[in-house]
């Protein structure tokens, strides 16, 4: 199967791989590049535990294909903190207990940070909207929306890589 | 918050001067969480890692004429195709481990197959990819058999046999009995005594855990003849013996890392990813990955299972409750797996949170042509309660009551005798209505809003029944207790022929008198004799199955 090259920034840094056709955008960063940050839940599309950021806008990475972020910028959870110092998102869901099994965090701090990207101070209904595609099992929502109140309160609005 | 509530209730009863009990502390994996650096077992990356995609039944009954596999070998990046040939010990229950049930589930069944979805073979290949288009070549000659999906039909004389070690569809308990019973004080005298008798059918449905990470497991050669084995599992310690057994390998070759799952609520208990991808790499000499996708995880990985009550009230015109009777039928699908316990758990929660002084219980293990049934947050227990108070809320509305004042009423109270014959301590069921209450702004009688957990239990309500209905329904023969532990599966599954299991009907029902318990004596000085050295150490018996260790 004929490979091709792709070059995108991950959080900032330059990247280089050859993709297979057809191959997802997910696999290429959990075994391409070593990001193992955003996690599979269905490969379909309907969980959200993969979602990443391209150009800032929340995607689902299982459902995109590799070649086609040739030259775009790619955010996960991998770059939120700033080394040590936790991102005020990443600060709120600990303090708010928002994360339990921690599977679907990855893809929650990705929607909600492109959420407070382009609103800085959103309502409890604009931040339920952001999140309505990642599913949790674990904790019933309310911390997760709490914790992303929290964070809004707290500047969480930064600008990403 | 809730903390003061219970400071507030249980004053009296609790020393609250602890140190980290009731203060909020950080989970010690919240920081991985956040920064997604929690090591889930997918999160282990290994050179040259093969997929493996098991072949499924397309039937929920069937027998398997023939496995053609010779297409599927000859596809692109196929390495090895399993069938059940290559288990080592291809029949298996998981409770096998606390010697609790036969040996009763293929790991690749080569026979028959009694569940849609159940895999009869196993693909490995270089990529997901290759292994899926593989298993679409793997030609499966089968047998169609007539099926049976509700529990109640598969009791019938002349239902199809779902599951041949247990002919009658029904898990056999401690090798004698067809189903778990309660038997405490005499129902049948209770309803007679009743003003009214209230009777109620309930239904629930099997419901999926849908952890977000899917089952799974890779294993892979390590040094020293060893597997290394990342799991999702719940439960490491059944994983790695159930892997052990099944591939007729000691334990201390396989290294086995969990411990850091992404949802589980039960369902990542069975332990069928392990073994599998253990078996992978044996066969091949490669690390190997089996994980169900999300459909799998929907259709195949293992349900809560539904349960059918059937309960019947013996009820004074005061709302008091005199007699209690359940007929229960848990749905275990196919294979037993943790459905034989669930019911040994629920059976010791009835009759529910109330003092009834005669409780009855037969409860059945069903096996029938659905997915098996598994663990699930509180399984056992949930399920029964459910039909408990859907049936308060039926009893208070045909007595005129209200349906808090009726819980209250029959609520258990400290020193309360319960049906599984242990003094109730610690209620709190009054407290927990009257706070509802409270918070429903819901308005309550005077005696319902001061009656106490701690008020008015004991004394007549903590004795024994005088005499307790027993019989022997039910009882089957020909079951001898397999163990595991025991090391007698030497002489299981094939060498013994089919079990045969007669029941008696109706034997006749013969009281049985209980001693009041003795009320526990203050400790003497001096502890217990140690036993004696030289008393023989029997082999291992879980109480679970109804023997104590000796």
């Amino acid at each position: 199967m004929a490979k091709k090259p792709v070059q995108f920034r991950l959080n900032g840094s330059e990247k280089a791989v050859f993709v297979d056709e057809g191959q997802n955008l997910l696999d290429v960063l959990r075994r391409g590049v070593g990001d193992l940050t955003p996690k599979y839940g269905c490969g379909q599309g309907t969980c959200g535990t993969c979602t990443v950021l391209i150009d800032g806008e929340p995607h689902l990475s299982c459902l995109t294909l590799a070649e086609t972020i040739d030259g775009r910028q790619v955010s996960t959870t991998a770059g939120l903190a700033r080394g040590s110092e936790l991102h005020p998102l990443q600060a709120a869901f600990m303090d708010g207990f928002a994360a339990q099994c921690g599977y679907c965090t990855p893809g929650m701090l990705m929607a909600a940070s492109a959420l407070l990207e382009r609103n800085p101070d959103p309502s409890r209904e604009d931040i339920v909207e952001a999140i309505s595609g990642n599913i949790c099992r674990c904790t019933g929502y309310e911390p997760i929306i709490n914790a992303i109140l929290a964070a809004a309160k707290a500047g969480g609005a930064r600008r990403y890589g | 918050m809730s903390i003061e509530f219970r400071k507030e209730y249980f004053a009296d009863e609790r020393d609250d001067n602890l140190n980290e009990v009731g203060k909020p502390t950080q989970r010690q994996d919240a920081l991985g969480h956040v920064t997604g650096r929690s090591p889930y077992f997918d999160d282990h990356l290994f050179d040259g890692l093969l997929h493996i995609r098991c072949v499924r039944s397309p039937h929920h009954h069937a027998r398997i004429r023939r496995i053609d596999t010779s297409e599927a070998e000859r596809m692109p990046g196929v390495v090895r195709i399993i069938t059940g040939k290559d288990v080592p010990h291809n029949l298996n229950t998981l409770l096998s481990l606390l010697d609790f049930g036969l040996d009763d589930e293929p790991l690749l069944s080569d026979k028959k197959v009694a569940y849609k979805g159940e895999p009869v073979a196993a693909v490995v290949a270089e990529t997901e990819r290759a292994a899926r288009d593989a298993v679409a070549k793997v030609r499966v000659d089968w047998e169609e058999l007539p099926a049976v999906f509700d529990v109640e039909d598969a009791v019938k004389p002349g239902a199809p046999v779902v599951n041949e070690v247990y002919p009658k569809n029904l898990f056999v308990y401690h090798g004698r009995y067809d189903h778990q019973k309660l038997r405490y004080g005499d129902v049948e005298a209770g309803f007679r005594q009743a003003d009214r008798i209230i009777e109620g059918r309930y239904q629930m449905s099997p419901i999926e855990q849908a952890p977000t990470e899917t089952c799974g497991a890779i294993a892979a050669p390590e040094t020293n003849d060893r597997y290394v084995v990342y799991t999702s599992t719940q439960a490491l310690f059944f994983s790695l013996d159930t892997t052990s057994k099944l591939l007729k390998t000691p334990s201390n070759r396989l290294h086995f890392i969990g411990g850091t799952v992404g949802g589980g609520f039960g369902g990542k208990v069975d332990s069928l990813h392990e073994p599998m991808a253990v078996l992978g790499t044996m066969l091949t000499g490669r690390p190997c990955k089996y994980i169900f996708d999300r459909e799998e995880e929907m259709q195949v990985g293992a349900p809560r299972g539904a349960e059918r009550w059937y309960l019947k009230d013996g009820v004074m015109n005061d709302g008091r409750i005199v007699a209690r009777k359940f007929v229960g039928y848990f749905d275990s699908g196919a294979y037993t797996r943790l459905s034989s316990y669930a019911i040994i758990k629920g059976v010791g929660h009835l009759p529910g949170p109330y003092t009834i002084p005669n409780v009855y219980a037969d409860v059945y293990c069903v096996f029938t042509n659905r997915t098996p049934a598994t663990a699930m947050r509180g399984f056992g227990i949930t399920g029964v309660d459910f039909a408990i108070e859907a049936h308060m809320d039926k009893v208070a509305h045909e007595v005129g009551l209200d349906p808090i004042e009726l819980r209250i009423l029959n609520a258990y109270r400290d020193g309360d005798m319960k049906a599984h014959r242990r003094l109730a301590k610690n209620t709190a069921l009054i407290e927990c209505c009257q706070v509802a209450a409270e918070k429903a702004k819901w308005p309550l009688s005077q005696a319902a809003s001061q009656a106490s957990s701690l008020r008015d239990g004991g004394g007549e309500r903590g004795r024994l029944p005088a005499h307790t209905a027993t019989d022997q329904n039910g009882l089957v023969s020909g079951f001898t207790a397999q163990s595991y532990a025991k090391k007698s599966r030497a002489t299981q599954p094939s060498a013994t022929p089919p079990p045969q299991m007669a029941r008696h009907e109706s034997a006749p029902v013969t009281p049985r008198v209980e001693q009041p318990r003795p009320q526990p004596v203050q400790p003497a000085s001096a502890p217990p004799p140690p036993p004696a050295a030289t008393e023989q150490r029997h082999t291992r018996f879980s109480s679970i199955s109804g023997l104590r260790r000796r």
